[in-house]
């Protein structure tokens, strides 16, 4: 699925949280949204997922609008997963993915749910209650929520926060690996600058609602005369108002 | 209409129920005691006051029925609640499911939660206090109905109220139903009101419903027109509620609270 974010902008009363955004991520590419906090990365994925309704602007997937078009149609071929949103924790794992495949019309939904479940190495929790799982595992199931309608789109909101370096890395293998496997355009936002060059092909940098620099992680690291990512996110986030 | 996706959010609540012994305890355990305190009441009353006099029950039934409303609207706001509590609403709602299906999921599934609370209280009355509600007999049906429509449309009320300002207007999904009570005449006929909270009263199908069960229980009549009124008035207010839900909802988009609800 192509992704197509056209002047986009979300005023909260006096504060515009987003000015003017206008981006594409093309099918089967994986673009990283990358800013400070507060830069308005989390309302910008909750005007791309109709969350949240855009002061101006447009959000295209593949060329239907989420605001006009059946947004429930176009819902069935996206998801998203953040580990600010949890999964209800007195459900065991088998019946929050049953609940969530119901939702997003799964066919043969316990031959997905065993799928997903043995990929993600949750099979034997399958059975627990999801509150009673490390944030490792928490983590994993909503991940597998999030692929459980084997979506096009898909949205990762910092999926390896909180994850020791083990957990993080089989996450971010998975996230590759499945990429490998199927058709799926990814918006990826993070703060771990590692995940974003190992995992994106093109970043946007937000600040203060703007974008503020984009291009390939190459691009942006040569372009800012640093070594790494991280170092090129730290210039921009402390450099002035400056729009690349 | 998508019925398999209806099914699917209210299996969510299934499950939350069927998995947890104190809720279904704490489902079944307001209304027996709703039905003991009201029983040994109306027993009083039934000794003392000439207006009762012979009517064994009414008052007990009308605590029954009141409960009844009272569960259909908690039941209802509390499903919503606990998708709040769980942190789960941004899950929720950027699923493939329309609005008009979550309202359909929470009030199907709202009765289900009802009756498990219900069911035990009523036939507990039976033998405690020798007191029926299927004595109402036919009419008991529209009357439950028009209840548990305006109960849905009170939840309805409060959740909309919930989406709009956020978890703090818990408080409010707790109070909405005790602010209706004095003007609802549940235990005593509209005479008892001013006549100026009588005008307030009759725009409230709850005048209606609960007239008619006393002119049931006490004159052994049935006024279908008083049922057929009460049903109508209740169904009126259920379109009002969805379309307050739907405001809301647009509202919520517009500020950008459903992204964060919960946190």
């Amino acid at each position: 699925m192509k992704l197509e974010v056209n002047k986009l902008s979300k005023k909260f009363n006096d504060t515009d949280a987003v000015k003017n955004i206008t981006f594409l991520i093309e099918k089967n590419k994986t673009l990283g949204l990358l800013g400070p906090n507060g830069c308005g990365k989390t309302t910008s994925i909750g005007m791309m997922l109709g969350l949240i309704k855009p002061t101006s602007g447009n959000v295209y997937i593949d060329g239907k609008d989420i605001n006009k078009s059946q947004k429930s149609s176009l819902l069935s071929l996206i998801n998203f997963a953040s580990p600010y949103v949890e999964l209800p924790k007195k459900l065991t794992v088998r019946q929050n993915l049953e609940v969530y495949g119901r939702l997003y019309g799964v066919k043969n939904l316990e031959e997905r749910i065993i799928e997903i479940s043995e990929d993600l190495n949750l099979f034997f929790y399958l059975n627990k209650k999801t509150g009673e799982l490390s944030s490792g595992q928490k983590n994993r199931v909503s991940l597998a929520k999030s692929l459980i309608n084997k979506p096009k789109l898909l949205f990762l909101d910092e999926p390896t926060a909180s994850l020791d370096p083990d957990i993080g890395d089989f996450v971010r293998n998975y996230i590759e690996e499945y990429k490998k496997k199927n058709e799926l355009t990814i918006l990826l936002a993070s703060h771990n600058m590692k995940e974003v060059e190992r995992l994106c092909d093109t970043v946007i940098m937000m600040k203060e609602g703007k974008i503020v620099d984009k291009g390939t992680c190459k691009e942006l690291i040569e372009k800012h005369g640093r070594n790494n990512l991280e170092e090129t996110f730290l210039k921009i986030a402390r450099s002035k108002n400056e729009v690349a | 209409m998508r019925w398999h996706k209806i099914y699917g959010l209210s299996l969510r609540h299934y499950y939350l129920i069927k998995s947890s012994l104190p809720r279904i305890l704490d489902l079944i355990y307001w209304p027996s005691i709703q039905i003991f305190l009201w029983g040994f009441i109306s027993k009083f009353f039934t000794v003392s006051s000439t207006y009762y006099n012979n009517t064994v029950g009414v008052i007990l039934t009308a605590a029954i029925l009141y409960d009844f409303l009272f569960r259909s609207s908690i039941s209802y706001n509390m499903m919503f609640l606990e998708e709040i509590w769980s942190r789960n609403f941004t899950n929720l709602f950027i699923a493939p499911i329309k609005i008009s299906e979550i309202i359909t999921a929470l009030t199907l599934t709202a009765i289900f939660r009802t009756l498990i609370g219900l069911v035990p209280a009523t036939i507990l009355a039976i033998p405690l206090f020798g007191v029926s509600i299927f004595e109402i007999g036919l009419p008991l049906i529209f009357l439950l109905t028009s209840l548990y429509i305006f109960g849905v449309t009170l939840g309805l009320l409060v959740t909309s109220g919930l989406i709009r300002f956020g978890p703090s207007f818990e408080n409010v999904a707790w109070a909405s139903l005790f602010f209706l009570a004095p003007l609802g005449c549940v235990y005593y006929p509209i005479e008892i009101l001013p006549e100026w909270l009588q005008i307030i009263s009759k725009i409230l199908p709850l005048v209606h419903i609960f007239e008619e069960i006393r002119n049931i229980l006490i004159n052994d009549m049935i006024n279908y027109y008083s049922i057929f009124k009460g049903a109508i008035m209740s169904i009126l207010y259920f379109i009002f509620g969805v379309i307050i839900f739907y405001i809301s909802y647009s509202g919520a988009r517009e500020r950008g609270t459903l992204i964060n609800m919960g946190e």
